[in-house]
């Protein structure tokens, strides 16, 4: 890749920063450009993003339909998974999807509730609703 | 000596390249990436992130940090806390002693990074050399941004002591020993040799040109009529892996003939010269290997991993004839 061949195409993900790759020079030497972006990159981000996305969206639904507690929707939202989340806390995976039955989770003790809340970074209040 | 940031395409050869050039040797990125042979392949379908397996275009993280010891006579200390509070004290009196102090962080946590790139990575690595008097925010120099930034105590506490796969428990580490004049004659070479071992001969089939096969079988199985999505997943991710995670583009095969270059002209070899200038075109295959996944993602081409797996092809047998060449040339 020439110097000025480096994509500057204004990636979104990128939000307005640049990123340094390294390019060809007419005299050859390989060095750092400054690049606002690829779309290609765009592209795979935009596209794992939008899958962590999807599963959080999907999760606000069923909540809403009862299908599922809270806890669900906020773990993707969070980008996490139950294997992630279980390593946070050190609560078995099992017993995580067990809290994802509505009617056991709105029966978990303050200090359940806090111990999610703590790793996902949010209030106690927040946990137990979604927006 | 005053702290100076510098903007670099990968976190890891970024933070050690700043803090040797700190204690007085001049140090390229691309010097101590590959002087610490962090170039290669692994396509690790055992290990599974978010449901897909790894694809990393470089060995395992702080591969470089402790790599560049042995060439350099250099010695790190490494220290890990029970507590985010033990790490915070620690931290801050090797910051008021003048330090500058390398860190692993989570990029999840860090709020200056773009929010469509904080997934929960726990190894990036990011430097801090001081305090806001006024706000006790930290002043960070993180290579992969373009200025140095500031990041809130709290905010960095969770990002130093996030839990998961590579947990970082608050690791700090800095030369505990100033570098010496290095042997370039002696290490150069030696390095070279190293990153030619990972690709030709690791008797693993899922490391170096080994590798890149074996994922290109990977693709061939793939159900495109089947399964489009979980297809596009998969191929996606590899492109994410060889160009979104601060690689300097081309899975860190450019970032490697910047290096060659600097070592043709410390060893006098122009030959390095010409390895380098076909690396560059290898780099170019990648990137095209890369431009035509995401055709296929946003439907502009039709979804055929089989195309993409004949790119991957041809590929690993020029990166074989390349590292066979590279082996001959030092």
């Amino acid at each position: 890749m020439l110097e000025n061949e480096v994509p500057q195409e204004d990636n979104r993900t990128l939000d307005g920063h640049r990123k340094a790759v390294y390019a060809r020079g007419s005299d050859g030497r390989v060095r750092i450009v400054q690049s606002t972006g690829w779309e290609v990159e765009e592209i795979v981000t935009r596209q794992a993003v939008d899958d962590l996305n999807r599963l959080a969206e999907e999760a606000r639904q069923r909540v809403q339909a009862g299908q599922t507690s809270p806890l669900e929707y906020h773990m993707h939202h969070r980008r996490m998974d139950v294997a992630l989340l279980s390593q946070l806390t050190g609560i078995w995976q099992w017993r995580i999807r067990r809290h994802f039955r509505p009617d056991v989770f709105s029966r978990l003790s303050p200090a359940l509730l806090a111990r999610y809340a703590e790793v996902m970074g949010i209030g106690l209040e927040e946990l137990k609703k979604v927006d | 000596m005053e702290f100076q940031h510098s903007h670099a395409s990968h976190c890891e050869s970024g933070v050690m390249a700043s803090l040797l050039r700190q204690h007085g040797l001049p140090m390229s990125e691309a010097m101590a990436f590959g002087l610490s042979s962090a170039l290669s392949f692994a396509y690790l379908p055992i290990i599974k992130i978010n449901g897909l397996p790894l694809v990393a275009y470089r060995m395992p993280p702080r591969h470089i940090i402790k790599g560049l010891q042995k060439p350099l006579g250099l010695s790190m200390r490494f220290e890990t806390f029970g507590t985010p509070a033990a790490g915070e004290a620690r931290l801050n009196q090797l910051l008021a002693e003048g330090k500058v102090v390398g860190m692993q962080t989570s990029i999840f946590w860090l709020p200056y990074i773009p929010e469509d790139l904080r997934f929960h990575f726990n190894a990036h690595n990011v430097l801090a050399f001081g305090r806001d008097a006024q706000s006790g925010d930290y002043l960070l120099s993180d290579p992969v941004v373009e200025h140095a930034v500031t990041c809130a105590p709290a905010d960095l506490g969770r990002a130093r002591f996030a839990k998961g796969m590579l947990a970082p428990k608050g690791l700090l580490y800095y030369p505990d020993k100033a570098p010496g004049t290095p042997a370039w004659g002696k290490i150069l070479p030696k390095a070279i040799r190293k990153t030619t071992r990972v690709m030709l001969d690791t008797p693993l089939p899922i490391i170096g040109v080994k590798g890149i096969r074996r994922l290109a079988n990977a693709f061939d199985r793939l159900d495109a009529k089947g399964a489009p999505a979980a297809t596009k997943m998969f191929i996606g991710q590899v492109v994410r892996m060889q160009e979104e995670i601060g690689t300097g583009g081309a899975g860190f095969r450019f970032i490697y003939a910047s290096f060659l270059q600097e070592a043709a002209e410390l060893l006098g070899k122009s030959q390095l010269d010409e390895l380098a200038g076909t690396l560059v075109d290898i780099g170019d295959d990648w990137r095209e290997f890369a431009l035509a996944t995401a055709r296929m993602i946003r439907d502009r081409d039709p979804l055929e991993p089989s195309a993409l797996s004949g790119k991957l092809r041809r590929i690993a047998d020029r990166e074989q004839a390349f590292f066979h060449d590279l082996r001959r040339a030092v």
